[in-house]
């Protein structure tokens, strides 16, 4: 019984007498099954053991293996040879209404992508342009619901960068960011449930989360952000939980698809421990949210004057985890501080590398970001960093130096 | 100052990269293990910081000119005393991007974006996010140029689109959409063609620069001409699936959009399309191009139906009748007569010549009344549910026959039940059309029509029979099309843009937006390239053409050069000083007279004979672009691999493909189709709608790209000069297959280059 992490969800179609929802005939031939998955899937795959073998049907019965891999693909047929047919699948077919609004995407993804993204739920908090870009790009690709929630009043900076709130004050007025957001999603697409949901996220009870797939957490500081992504960690269900933030020219985006690190673990790893290659933003962020965190500021607020004791608490972090100085540059934090506020483009490119992790994760096509995503407008790239403790003792050191930064910040 | 790796470019003159190396050579030999001075070739290219191998931590890389250098230097591995001395050389010749300093979000106030005149081409996929993010960058007085009105399919990406819009002009609704949240700006929309006389190079020369979301291949060397005249630089896009390109081109400084090899659409050899089909898309050009063209398309137009079958049987007469509806014959009756005629007696009389078969699998001929009982057939369909005739894109054959999903096969019996439906259909509800139709993959009953006959043939020569939706994808050269990619591409594009206005060259940067992790990234930015010094369109590069002066007419030359490769749409032929054709609204009644007698002549007997050595000039007053053509006679062309019977040399070189390369099943519903080999960034265009016939590029998109590996192209030595770079090049462009054709433009020589940067 194979694990496929969020993406593998198991589903069934039955061709056995036991059936339900027979998707094709039980007298179906192998030919038709083979037509079948050729259709669903692409090409058709049997699982084996432990390895994935393609194989070409004939009336006459499987008639020849066409190669193997021992990678785990996302879609199995599941056959107890010769004797019983099983296939997994569900759900129905798409409507004549879909299949004419999302042609284009469709042949991208494929049906079956697109009925499982037609049945997701999504849970966003945060309100601000990136999460507008990634809210727009999931409202299209046709997923079942989005709940909103960030119940702040509406500011100059959401006016600049997030192009779901009209300008007009007596539209706005008297309205939070997620009704506002709510009803211009409403329009981009009939076929997708958007609602507000109005709570305090610190509050919200574990079973709150079992309702939906995906959960997306911006602009709120980083132990609300852990203590959500550990009340989804303790689901016996999936949930795909992000995180995703942009300052000025920069994005970052934290993926759990829950078979890799927790994000207090992904946060905390030992500076020291990583490649020295690893994205500088990885560090920035860190010695930003750690002063947030230090001077009780809202994330993001921030001006000119912040910089020098930004300066100093990096150097404070650098020396606590025993790296040189230069490790987190200083232009970049420079950069970071003073244009706290969202750069339009860069909300677009966050939020469509955010939209396409989330239908990889919810489909099951492609392969997801393990676990950061970076972008910078200085140098142009897109970098997806793999942040882990690699050595044995990496609990005790990743613990060590969650202490490490707490004892700083308390300084 | 303890990063990993310092740039320093600042002029070095020769005498002092002597000194240097000098110097390298004083060092120990354990230091010079880490302090190599890499000798580089004094090429046309530049350092690039991705590509440098971690092995050479010294690296002395020429830039533009000779004398400017950069020194690469990884500090972690120097000796402190030395890396002290490179500090201070550091603070005397810092060069640090402007864009490093200074935090982008405040650009928005900044008077290099608020003050830009800036042209959109295209509000489709691209084109909806491109439009918001300008607005939301500060962006204000923003043009717009886009002919098409939206459509049903556009909707899952186009999100300034609702369902109440279809059918009026993407560009004015995109308009009205934007400034509903950025009112105060200025948007000016045209719904016209970017092809249309009056943007012209005037028009051009209002803008600060030029923004690119077009679907098509002829519109984007259009505009890029027209950028190149009135030098306003250009930042061209494209996207397909998860991948997606954006590059700059400014004249002078970067490659044109031209100067790489794009692949022109494929075209079939029409013997394989009339009679030796083998693969489902040739299935697909015959239903298309040929049965609906005759039955519903322009009667006077010339059309190979019945070509091979009249070699034969030289009855003329008896095809000339055959498509004909008869006064008093029954829409029935009709249909049953074609059917039996293109899918039975058709087959019958190509099977009669024994050649044709001798190392292919004979066709099978199918006649109606095999496959479609005459109960079956009174019973066939009902009118009623086939949709109203008040519009007639709505009118449905599957509908009518109780047909739901398009994804389903169809069976033989059921393409022909298909077939008759919407035959009778289409005299039923949509007569007044007949005669002018032409495919539109938007029309449901063309496309039903369309795939039955072309599964019908398919199971007539044994080849797998395909749903609507997959058939419609290759008919409809369809691009597959996501809303998050064109969202990442818009905002790479107006980045690009930032730096275009801000005049800020030495981070200009071509970007690739990648389906699978390379080198760490999903978004790879590349360096953009050095203008190609033989690029016939910016470089005024004469072009060869090997042509049968003696068979070919003028008419030949101008459709299937001028106008297919040479994207002209003004054109002017020039021979010496006398003007042997000419296209504008000026002309008098004799001139028109005098050209339309020249497109009839042969080359060689035209007023001023065209004979091998004579130069051509070609010009678009338009375009304002001028080509010189050097004509070369030739005797024999090959039909199968040179179907126009004229090879132009010198232009986009489109390499002969291999003869078995696509024969990998279509996954037209599968996993994405764009498998693009994770080293090689493909190149998308399109977004969609296609207008070219371009079949070839979706059915071999499911198969990896063979690209060059890497380990097979040895470094260039140091004495290499640009020319047999380009040498190279070419050579390599001939050995890559074009897979993706009109879809996806794969920059060839980019590759190349790129290719090389990396091993350096």
């Amino acid at each position: 019984k194979p694990s496929f992490g969020l993406y593998g969800t198991r589903k069934t179609f039955l061709f056995s007498s036991d059936s339900s929802k027979p998707i094709l005939p039980c007298s179906s031939t192998l030919s038709e099954v083979g037509a079948g998955l050729q259709r669903e899937f692409g090409f058709p795959v049997v699982w084996f053991g432990r390895c994935v073998i393609q194989v070409q049907f004939t009336d006459s019965g499987i008639s020849r293996v066409l190669g193997f891999s021992s990678l785990l693909l996302n879609c199995l047929l599941i056959v107890n040879l010769v004797t019983r047919v099983r296939l997994e699948m569900e759900g129905e077919q798409l409507t004549e209404q879909e299949t004419a609004l999302y042609d284009r995407q469709i042949r991208v993804w494929g049906a079956d992508a697109q009925r499982r993204l037609s049945k997701s739920h999504i849970f966003v908090y945060g309100m601000k342009g990136t999460v507008a870009e990634f809210c727009k790009n999931i409202v299209l690709a046709g997923v079942g619901s989005v709940t909103l929630m960030d119940d702040r009043a509406v500011t100059n900076e959401a006016l600049a960068s997030n192009f779901l709130i009209p300008p007009e004050e007596k539209v706005y007025s008297g309205k939070t960011l997620a009704e506002l957001c709510c009803d211009s999603l409403k329009e981009f697409n009939p076929m997708v449930h958007v609602s507000v949901e109005k709570a305090e996220l610190v509050t919200l009870g574990q079973q709150f989360f079992e309702k939906f797939d995906v959960v997306v957490i911006s602009s709120c500081p980083p132990a609300t952000k852990i203590l959500i992504n550990e009340k989804c960690r303790k689901l016996s269900k999936r949930v795909a939980f992000y995180t995703v933030e942009c300052r000025d020219s920069c994005g970052e985006i934290f993926v759990d698809l829950q078979n890799y690190k927790y994000m207090k673990e992904a946060t905390s790893a030992p500076w020291g421990r990583l490649q020295r290659r690893t994205s500088k933003l990885y560090f920035a962020m860190r010695v930003i949210e750690s002063f947030e965190e230090a001077n009780g500021r809202n994330p993001g607020v921030f001006s000119v004057e912040d910089v020098p004791a930004v300066l100093q608490l990096k150097r404070k972090l650098c020396e606590a985890q025993s790296v040189s100085e230069s490790f987190v540059p200083d232009t970049l934090l420079e950069r970071l501080v003073i244009g706290s506020i969202e750069f339009p483009p860069v909300c677009a490119i966050i939020g469509g590398i955010l939209g396409q992790e989330v239908i990889k994760a919810i489909s099951g096509k492609g392969d997801p970001v393990k676990n950061f995503f970076y972008f910078d407008v200085v140098d142009g790239k897109g970098v997806i960093e793999d942040i882990s403790s690699r050595a044995p003792e990496a609990d005790s050191a990743s613990s060590k130096s969650a202490n490490i930064i707490t004892q700083v910040v308390l300084e | 100052f303890h990063s990993c790796l310092l740039f320093l470019s600042f002029p070095f003159s020769l005498p002092r990269i002597r000194k240097l190396v000098l110097v390298h050579q004083r060092f120990s030999l354990e230091d010079r293990l880490f302090i190599s001075l890499v000798p580089c070739s004094i090429l046309q290219y530049h350092s690039h910081s991705f590509t440098f191998p971690l092995f050479a931590p010294f690296l002395l890389l020429p830039t533009t000119t000779i004398f400017h250098w950069q020194i690469v230097i990884d500090l972690q591995l120097l000796p402190r005393s030395f890396r002290l001395a490179l500090y201070f050389a550091y603070f005397i010749c810092r060069s640090i991007p402007v864009s490093a300093l200074f935090p982008m979000a405040s650009l928005q106030q900044s008077p290099a974006i608020k003050g830009a005149k800036v042209l959109m081409v295209g509000a489709g996929g691209i084109g909806c996010e491109l439009l918001k993010t300008l607005a939301l960058s500060g962006f204000e007085d923003i043009h717009i140029i886009d002919m098409d009105t939206i459509e049903v399919s556009n909707l899952n990406r186009q999100f300034l689109f609702r369902q109440k819009h279809v059918g009026q002009s993407k560009a004015k609704v995109a308009r009205d959409a934007v400034l509903r949240f950025r009112p105060h700006i200025s948007i000016t929309s045209h719904h016209a063609n970017v092809k249309d006389s009056s943007f012209n190079v005037d028009f051009f020369k209002q803008f600060n620069v030029v923004l690119n979301g077009l679907d098509n291949l002829d519109a984007r060397r259009h505009v890029n001409r027209l950028c190149l005249a009135a030098e306003v630089p250009l930042v061209e896009s494209g996207t397909t699936g998860f991948l997606g390109q954006v590059s700059v081109h400014v004249k002078g400084r970067t490659d044109c959009y031209e100067c790489n090899p794009k692949p022109s659409p494929k075209t079939y050899p029409v013997c394989t399309i009339t009679s030796t089909p083998s693969k489902f898309v040739h299935c697909i050009v015959w239903a298309k191009e040929l049965l609906f063209a005759k039955l519903f398309g322009d009667k006077n137009q010339d059309n190979d139906l019945n070509v091979r079958s009249n070699d034969s049987t030289g009855s003329s007469e008896q095809t000339e009748d055959v498509f004909e509806r008869k006064a008093d014959e029954s829409v029935e009756h009709y249909g049953r007569r074609i059917y039996d005629h293109v899918f039975g007696y058709n087959i019958e009389q190509a099977l009669s010549n024994e050649e044709t078969w001798k190392n292919r699998n004979k066709p099978r001929p199918i006649y109606s009344s095999d496959v479609i009982s005459a109960e079956l057939m009174q019973q066939n369909g009902s009118s009623n549910k086939a949709g109203s005739a008040d519009d007639p894109l709505s009118v449905s054959a599957m509908a009518s026959l109780g047909l739901k999903n398009p994804q389903d096969l169809w069976s033989l019996t059921d393409n022909s039940r298909v077939f008759f439906e919407a035959l009778k259909l289409f005299f039923g509800k949509r007569e007044k059309e007949i005669g002018s139709l032409g495919f539109d993959k938007d029309d449901q009953l063309a496309v039903e029509f369309v795939t039955a006959a072309a599964n019908i043939r398919a199971a007539s020569f044994g080849i797998p029979l395909h749903s609507l939706f997959e058939a419609k994808g290759i008919a409809g050269n369809i691009v597959h099309a996501v809303a998050t990619t064109n969202a990442i591409v818009a905002g790479l594009i107006v980045i690009e843009a930032i730096k275009v206005l801000q005049k800020d060259f030495d981070s200009y940067r071509m970007s690739y937006c990648l389906e699978h992790v390379t080198q760490k990234m999903l978004i790879m930015p590349v360096q953009p390239f050095e203008p190609n010094k033989s690029c016939c369109v910016c470089s005024e590069t004469p072009l060869t053409l090997e042509i049968n002066t003696n068979h070919s007419k003028l008419r030949d030359f101008v459709e299937k050069i001028v106008k297919a490769k040479l994207s002209m749409t003004s054109p002017l032929i020039m021979h010496g000083s006398s003007l042997l054709y000419e296209v504008g609204d000026d002309l008098d009644e004799a001139m028109i007279a005098n050209y339309s007698a020249n497109l009839e002549k042969v080359l060689s007997s035209l007023p001023s004979p065209v004979t091998s050595g004579t130069m051509l000039t070609v010009e678009d007053l338009l375009q304002e672009f001028t080509c010189n053509i050097n004509i070369k006679h030739r005797e024999e062309f090959d039909e199968e691999n040179e179907p126009d019977g004229m090879v132009l040399l010198g232009w986009t070189q489109v390499p002969t493909k291999p003869k078995d390369d696509d024969d990998k099943p279509h996954t037209g519903n599968g996993v994405s189709t764009s498998k693009t080999s994770e080293t090689e960034p493909a190149v998308a265009q399109a977004d969609a709608g296609v207008v070219k016939i371009n079949v070839e590029a979706i059915d071999a998109s499911g198969k990896k790209r063979k690209g060059p590996d890497s380990k097979d192209i040895s470094l260039d030595p140091p004495s290499n000069v640009a020319d047999e770079a380009t040498a190279a090049n070419h050579k390599k462009v001939q050995q890559i297959d074009e897979d993706e054709e009109d879809l996806v433009v794969l920059d060839q020589w980019d590759i190349d280059t790129n290719k090389k940067q990396k091993l350096r």
